[in-house]
């Protein structure tokens, strides 16, 4: 049993992470200098560098904030930026948690904006850590998946690994996210077998349809040259083995960035934007698929690498199973689950899968991932446009 | 085993070890000779591969030859291709796997 903080929606926190937000990149500064100085693993820098509005941003950053491993927010604002910080403050206030604004141009400046910010953190802080505690079920965890620095051996060690992983949490009544679509392109039709309604499956299709027209009109697959380096010569062939991750379960239904799962089961997270390309690449890089998997309420996610990526996240722990063995020598310190000894034949892809599921319980349960003892919280929120997801998308909810 | 079979229907095995130059690899119980270095995760003919013919990994199509192949010849962006979105290098490998 894993011993939780307890949320008034109902959901429960592995972490109890007080969240520094600065609202446009005039206020970067002010707002690390506040983390940096309060040096506690437990009071993380988050932030949206913009200053115009964007409803995308808006909703995942209120997601974030109450998220259940978040108890408390200090919003750092320069003071004339559009983000509505009043609507982000009261969001976070009616969630039971507690929250401080601070403008730095009614603040006196960045000197004592900092000073002052260093104060409301620890008021926050006192109040985030008198929350009460509460038992949690692994069955009540969320837990997301990526991949990064994927090579030719992470589609059979890796991923693969982290399938049957989720396969044992799904059947255990938990819930699991699965993302980017652009990296199921060539998997469509497959992965449409698995969904609960014929509706589902359709709507599956389209999005990866829908992934795979962003992206080439921009010119570019969701591949990096290192992904060829290491192997991996096509979009499809990536694909296929990123698509393992997802493991055998049924899906229940499409999500897209904020919106929390409405019951168990494995759902797969639609990251693309909707309508024309306006905003740019899909996720610049993988800590923006991180941040939108945790706006889905991920406690934990699992985060696969076979040319061996560090990152780790603000808020929910990420940890890092290394597909490739080469990789897991060079980047040890690094890595919590070698996977790589599946493919030198000291360990099968089932054991590496039991050992995926007892670290999540463990990481669950308070250990720190190696990302985060190393102190890795990187987080980032761009621009992006989307429509709600359509009834077909969740039959389940439909139902009820 | 220095390279695998991922699914029965495949035309590729996926390399384990890396290969040497000259090496003999066991394939489908045959011993033949991988003529160029191909690091762990990159692709091995299993036979020959024609100009077109789609390249089947994992038991599904992952792209498309540009080029033969002979039994044991790396399979990579030299001789084969996306059916779906072109893969892009940095510029400095774009030039050093022409040249």
């Amino acid at each position: 049993m894993i011993s939780a903080w307890s949320r008034t929606d109902g959901r429960k926190g592995i972490r109890n992470v007080v969240a520094v937000a600065y609202l446009v990149e005039c206020a970067h500064h002010v707002a690390r200098r506040i983390v940096d100085k309060s040096d506690d693993p437990d009071i993380q820098l988050i932030g949206f560098p913009g200053c115009y509005p964007n409803s995308y941003a808006d909703k995942v950053m209120k997601a974030i904030a109450t998220h259940p491993n978040v108890g408390g927010l200090v919003i750092i604002s320069l003071g004339c930026e559009s983000f509505n910080r009043e609507g982000l403050a009261a969001a976070v206030a009616a969630s039971g948690r507690p929250v401080e604004t601070l403008v730095i141009q009614q603040n006196g400046g960045t000197a004592s904006t900092i000073a002052a910010g260093l104060a409301a953190v620890a008021r926050v802080k006192a109040i985030a850590d008198a929350g009460p505690r509460i038992p949690m079920a692994p069955s009540e965890l969320v837990i997301g998946t990526i991949c990064g620095g994927s090579d030719g051996t992470s589609g059979i060690t890796a991923n693969p690994a982290v399938g049957r992983a989720f396969d044992r949490f799904v059947a255990e009544g938990a819930t699991c996210i699965f993302e980017e679509t652009g990296e199921l392109v060539g998997c469509e039709a497959i992965m449409s077998d698995r969904a609960i309604t014929p509706e589902l499956g359709a709507e599956l299709i389209a999005s990866v349809e829908k992934a795979e027209r962003y992206y080439t009109i921009l010119g570019f697959g969701s591949f990096a040259p290192g992904n060829a380096e290491g192997g991996l010569t096509t979009q499809e062939e990536k694909s296929m083995g990123a698509y393992s991750k997802s493991g055998s379960s049924p899906i229940s239904g499409i999500v897209k960035p904020g919106d929390v799962p409405p019951s168990p089961g494995l759902y797969m997270l639609d990251v693309v934007p909707d309508g024309e390309p306006r905003f740019g690449f899909p996720n610049i890089s993988d800590n923006a698929e991180i941040v939108e998997l945790i706006a889905c309420g991920a406690h934990i996610n699992l985060f696969t690498t076979g040319r061996g990526s560090v990152v780790g996240s603000a808020i929910s722990p990420i940890i890092k199973i290394c597909a490739n063995p080469e990789t897991a020598r060079r980047l040890a310190d690094d890595m919590d689950i070698n996977a790589g000894r599946i493919l030198e034949g000291a360990a099968t892809i089932e054991e590496v899968g039991t050992e995926i599921y007892e670290r999540t319980l463990a990481v669950a349960a308070g250990e720190r991932s190696v990302s985060e003892e190393l102190g890795h919280q990187e987080f980032i929120l761009t621009y992006k446009s989307f429509e709600p997801v359509g009834p077909a998308c969740l039959p389940r909810r439909q139902a009820a | 085993m220095t390279a695998i079979l991922l699914h029965p229907n495949d035309n590729i095995l996926v390399v384990t070890a890396a290969i040497a130059p000259g090496d003999a690899v066991p394939i489908d119980g045959v011993a033949v000779i991988v003529p160029m270095a191909v690091q762990v995760g990159h692709k091995i003919a299993r036979r020959a591969l024609s100009l077109g013919e789609t390249v089947i990994k994992y038991g599904a199509p992952i792209g498309s030859m540009t080029a033969p192949a002979a039994a044991g010849d790396h399979v990579h962006l030299h001789n084969m291709k996306s059916d779906y979105i072109a893969s892009h290098m940095r510029d400095t490998l774009e030039r050093s796997s022409e040249s």
